[in-house]
Parts: structure tokens; sequence; C-alpha cells
């Protein structure tokens, strides 16, 4: 029963919330990886990308919320918005990139210059974000709240430890492998696919290919605008929308792209997962499940919290630092950086 | 024609010309740094002209892009990173005829006939295949638009002999089907005894040009670049 119990509490404090918060970085790492790999620079503003792709969507909900359309089976409204915030993301990067990026691509700037210009996108976004919705917290998840309760698990199981699964983490993991299974399709099996890795592996041979350079990197940012918004929005609805909390998330998206080998989709999904699950282990208060699995004299009596939360992100760059003291490329093949 | 790198770099090509005609090999030789990768690129347009200009079929192409040429029927095997090394063989040729808009399975197969090792490898990423392996590929990729002008620079580097005369003989079917090949190598006896032009260039000047046999038997171009 013990040893039960503590899996039930690890599940519900630790694997639950890690999977959920892994694919949310993993969508986030996908981007910063597809824009590294085919436009060739490191995007400091791709957390305020999300922020703003979240943004719209979150508009989008009021809106629809405020005609009274909604989804049935309690999935939150916002799942009917996203298309409206990609699609104004999508906008916004497109837009970016013909007033911003594009006049540094034709004179064949380096990378490093295109890294500080996405600073200056990143601040000019920032702003844009807050002036728009406010620089406080906004939530805006409705419908059901859980899948399964604490409270019905326990009377399901009667387990001391109750369960708790989210619609939002629910939903999370179900959108990132749709998201996934679609996006590895489409680069592997589609032409346009195919036609930007060949861009991303060679960029003169894909020229002389005749691969048209303008339509690559259009595609490139529509998928980059799906995947932040995606990623936005299922972080938003899973805990709540705050334009700083965005602008944060770039370091432990980075620390996931760069861990598992920048360029390299199947690294960003990896990369993820790896610093979402050191994230939760390492400030996660093991007590309550050492508590249960060890002897009753050697019950801890302390938190048995490694690092307090407030120095999450610190995790994300230890781990960042021990992978690439061993594996410079990051754990899958990505390019030199 | 004459020309360099960028808007104002030295000129490394001077008053140079090549030409081919159809169902010929014309083979490009001379010492390194001679320019012969640097004409190639001129003829390619991928290299600012000063002086001259290119002709296909007699029409002036010198203002086209690279991509324009592909598209009339120009194809090009670069000396240096001339695959995807993270697709796939077939993914490899598949883009070498990403213009191509009607079915590209009748030329694929003619280049799996060429180059059957590739049918074998088709799934294996272009990178892990060996160096004889890859230059098949490059081939193979530039073959992908039916080109009417095939351009290779230095096909058999790295490559063992039984594989140079292996891919030379490729290189002459290919030709037989009335393709132009332009081709430059450092293994120049070989080369020149399947050409039917040589060119040999110095300081990106032609120093002599002549049939490939004529080239051969000249003693001066035995001493100074045939070794003997
Ligand atoms: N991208 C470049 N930018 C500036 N100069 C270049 C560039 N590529 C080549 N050069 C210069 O042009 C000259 C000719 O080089 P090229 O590559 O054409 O020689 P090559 O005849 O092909 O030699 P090899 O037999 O070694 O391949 C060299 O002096 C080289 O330094
Ligand atoms: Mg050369």
């Amino acid at each position: 029963m013990d040893f039960l119990n503590a899996i039930v509490a690890l599940s519900n404090f630790v694997l639950i919330p890690a999977i959920a918060y892994g694919s949310q970085l993993a969508l986030g790492a996908l981007g910063v990886t597809l824009i590294y790999g085919i436009l060739r620079f490191s995007n400091f503003a791709h957390g305020d990308t999300m922020a703003f792709g979240t943004m719209v969507t979150i508009l989008a909900t009021w809106w629809l919320q405020s005609i009274g359309v909604g989804l049935p089976f309690g999935l939150p409204t916002a799942l009917l918005a996203l298309p409206i915030g990609i699609a104004g993301c999508a906008l916004l990067v497109l837009g970016t990139d013909k007033a911003v990026y594009q006049f540094y691509r034709v004179q064949k700037a380096k990378p490093v210059i295109l890294v500080i210009v996405s600073i200056g996108v990143m601040f000019v976004l920032n702003g844009l974000v807050r002036f728009v919705i406010g620089p406080g917290d906004q939530r805006f998840a409705d419908g059901e709240r859980f899948i399964i309760s604490a409270r019905g698990f326990r009377d399901m199981t009667g387990l001391r430890e109750g369960l708790a699964l989210k619609t939002s983490q629910g939903i999370t993991v179900i959108t990132a492998v749709v998201v996934v299974v679609f996006l590895f399709w489409f680069l592997n099996r589609t032409r346009t696919g195919k036609s930007m890795r060949a861009y991303s592996d060679n960029e003169a041979l894909a020229l002389l290919s005749g691969i048209n350079p303008d339509r690559v990197v259009m595609v490139t940012w529509l998928l980059v605008a799906a995947l932040a918004t995606i990623a936005g929005t299922l972080y938003g609805l899973d805990k709540s929308f705050k334009p700083f909390t965005y602008f944060q998330l770039l370091l432990p998206i980075f620390a996931a792209a760069i861990v598992g080998g920048l360029g390299n989709p199947i690294g960003a999904i990896a990369g993820g997962f790896v610093i979402a699950f050191s994230e939760v282990f390492i400030t996660y208060a093991w007590k309550k499940v050492l508590g249960y699995i060890l002897p009753e004299n050697l019950e801890p009596v302390g938190l048995v919290q490694l690092l307090s939360t407030d120095y999450k992100f610190a995790v994300s760059f230890v781990i960042l630092l021990i992978v690439l003291l061993f594996k410079p490329t990051g754990l899958f093949k990505g390019k030199a950086v | 024609m004459t020309g360099g790198y960028g808007r104002s770099g030295p000129d490394i090509l001077h008053e140079c010309t090549i030409a081919v005609e159809p169902g010929e090999i014309a083979v490009i030789v001379g010492p390194n740094g001679a320019g012969k990768s640097t004409a190639m690129k001129a003829v390619f347009g991928m290299l600012h002209l000063r002086q001259g200009s290119v002709r296909l079929k007699g029409e002036d192409i010198s203002s086209l892009t690279p991509q324009a040429r592909v598209a009339k029927g120009m194809g090009f095997v670069p000396q240096t990173a001339n695959i995807f090394t993270s697709l796939t063989v077939e993914e490899n040729l598949e883009m070498g005829a990403f213009i191509r808009t009607d079915d590209i399975s009748k030329t694929m197969s003619q280049v799996y006939e060429l180059f059957p090792i590739l049918k074998d490898k088709r799934g294996q990423p272009a990178g892990e295949l060996s160096g004889g392996q890859r230059q098949q590929v490059a081939v193979g990729r530039a073959l992908m638009t039916e080109p009417k002008v095939l351009m290779l620079d230095e096909p058999t580097a790295g490559v063992s002999p039984i594989v140079m005369d292996e891919l030379f003989d490729r290189i002459i079917e290919i030709s037989r089907t009335g393709l132009s090949v332009l081709m430059v190598e450092q293994n120049a006896r070989q080369a020149l005894e399947i050409a039917d032009k040589g060119y040999v260039l110095v300081q990106g000047r032609n120093a002599y040009s002549g049939s490939g046999r004529e080239l051969l038997s000249d003693p001066k171009v035995r001493k100074s670049f045939l070794g003997g």
C-alpha cells in the first residue's frame, strides 16, 4: 500500500507535471531549433513570439466566450481560438522578417549580428504584448478543470494519495504528440519539408538545385509561428499567462534546444524532457514520497528539496553545462555552434 | 572570361576561354590554384564576370542566376560540399530534380542503372557513404534535371584508381547520350585520354588547348603537367 501511495504521489507531483512541462518546452525548443537550422541564428525573441501568439489566442478566446461560442466535452475555448492565434503570430513573424531580418539576410550578415537583431525584436515584442494585454496575470482556461481529480481518484482506489490529471496536462501531451508527428511527417515526407532540410544541410547546393530560398524562409516562419503559439497557449492553459514568465521561458527553451543539439528536431524534443524532468526532480520536496518507501525510523525530517523552486532556472544551466562538457554538439548530433 | 571573387577582389581568370559541344567531353587540367574551379563557377554564374560572356547554344546567359541556368539545362557538381549529407541518397536525387514538375521516377531509375550501388543505399544518409559513393550521389543529383551540359569539378577526387576508371566509364556513357560534359580533373593523363577537348589552365589563363590526344602528345604539356 505504501509503495503504491509512493508511486501515486510521485506521478502526481513529479511525473505528470514534468511530462506536461517537458512537452511545452519541447514545442518551444522545436521552434528555436528550426530557426537555428534553417535561418542560421539563435532567435532570442522566441519567448516573446510565444507570448504574442498566446496573447492573440487569449483575445480570441475572450471574444469567443463573449459571443457564447465554446467547445463540447469541457474542452477549453482556447483550443478553438488557437488557429486565430497562429494566424496572428504568423502575420507578426512574417512582418518582422520582411521589416528586419530580410535586410540582414540579403547582406549575408553573420549569425551573431542576427542574434543581436533578434534581441532588439525581443524588446519590441516585449513592449507590444504588455501594451496590448498588460503586464499582469491573465487566466483564460475554462471548461472542465480535471480529467481525474485527486478526490475522485482517492474514492475510486481507496489509496491515501490522490492523483490529479488536469485537463490542460492531458491536452498538452496529446497536442504535443499530434504536432510532433505532423512536423516530422512534413519535414521527412513532403517535397517542401525535404527542401527545407536540404537548405539547412547545404545552402549553396540547395540554391544550385533550384530550391527557392524565400519560400523556405517563409514556410519556416509559418511553422515557427504555429509551434510558438501552440507551446505558449498550452503553457498558459497549464499555468497562467504573464508576459514576463514567457520571457523567462527563453532560458529553459534554449537549454533544451542546445542540450538536444541545436538544429536537430529530435534533439529539441529530448532536450525539452531532460530539462523539464531535471527541473521538477530537483525542486520537488521529496519528503512525502520518501516517507512512504523508507522504513519508519529513516523517515526524513526536512523537506528533502534539493533546491528551492526560485532556483529552477539554475537547473537548466547546470544541465546545459554538464551536457556540453561531455557532448559539445548536444545529446543528438546538432550543428557545431 | 575575366573575373574574380566579390566586387573588388583581384582577377583570378584572365581572358580564359572554354567551350564544349554536345556529346563531347571537355577536360580542364592545371596546377592547384590555377583557377579551374573558379572557371567552372564563372560558367555557372556563381561569379561576377568583369569581361566576356557565357553562351548556351548561342544564347547569351551571362546575366542569369545559377538557378536560372539549372532551368536552362545546366547541371553542376561542385568540388566540395556537393551532396546533402543528412539527406538520404534518394532524397538527394529528389532534391536534384527540385525544379522539375513532371514525373521524375524514370530519370531516377536511369541514375540507379548508371550507379547500381546507389540503389542499394537509397535509404541511407548520403553522409554515411564512402567518398567514391558520395561522388556518385553528387553526379546522380546533377543528372536528375536531365541537363544538356553537365559540369563536374574533380569528380574523382579521393577515389581509388579502380573506381576512378569506373567513374570515367560512366561519364563516357553519359556523354554518349548527347550531353556535353565539362570536367575539371587532377588525374590529367587519364582524363585527357577520354577527352575530346582539353584545356590547360595556368594562373587563370589558357596555357594550352587542343584535343585530348594532342595535349597528351605535346612534349611541353607532358613535361610541365603530366610529369614527363
Ligand atoms: N571563394 C573565394 N574567394 C576568394 N578567392 C578565392 C575563392 N575561391 C578560390 N579563390 C582563389 O582563386 C584562386 C583559384 O582557385 P581555384 O579554386 O579556382 O583553383 P583550382 O584550380 O580549382 O585549384 P585546385 O586544383 O586546388 O582545386 C586561388 O588563388 C584561390 O585563393
Ligand atoms: Mg578546384
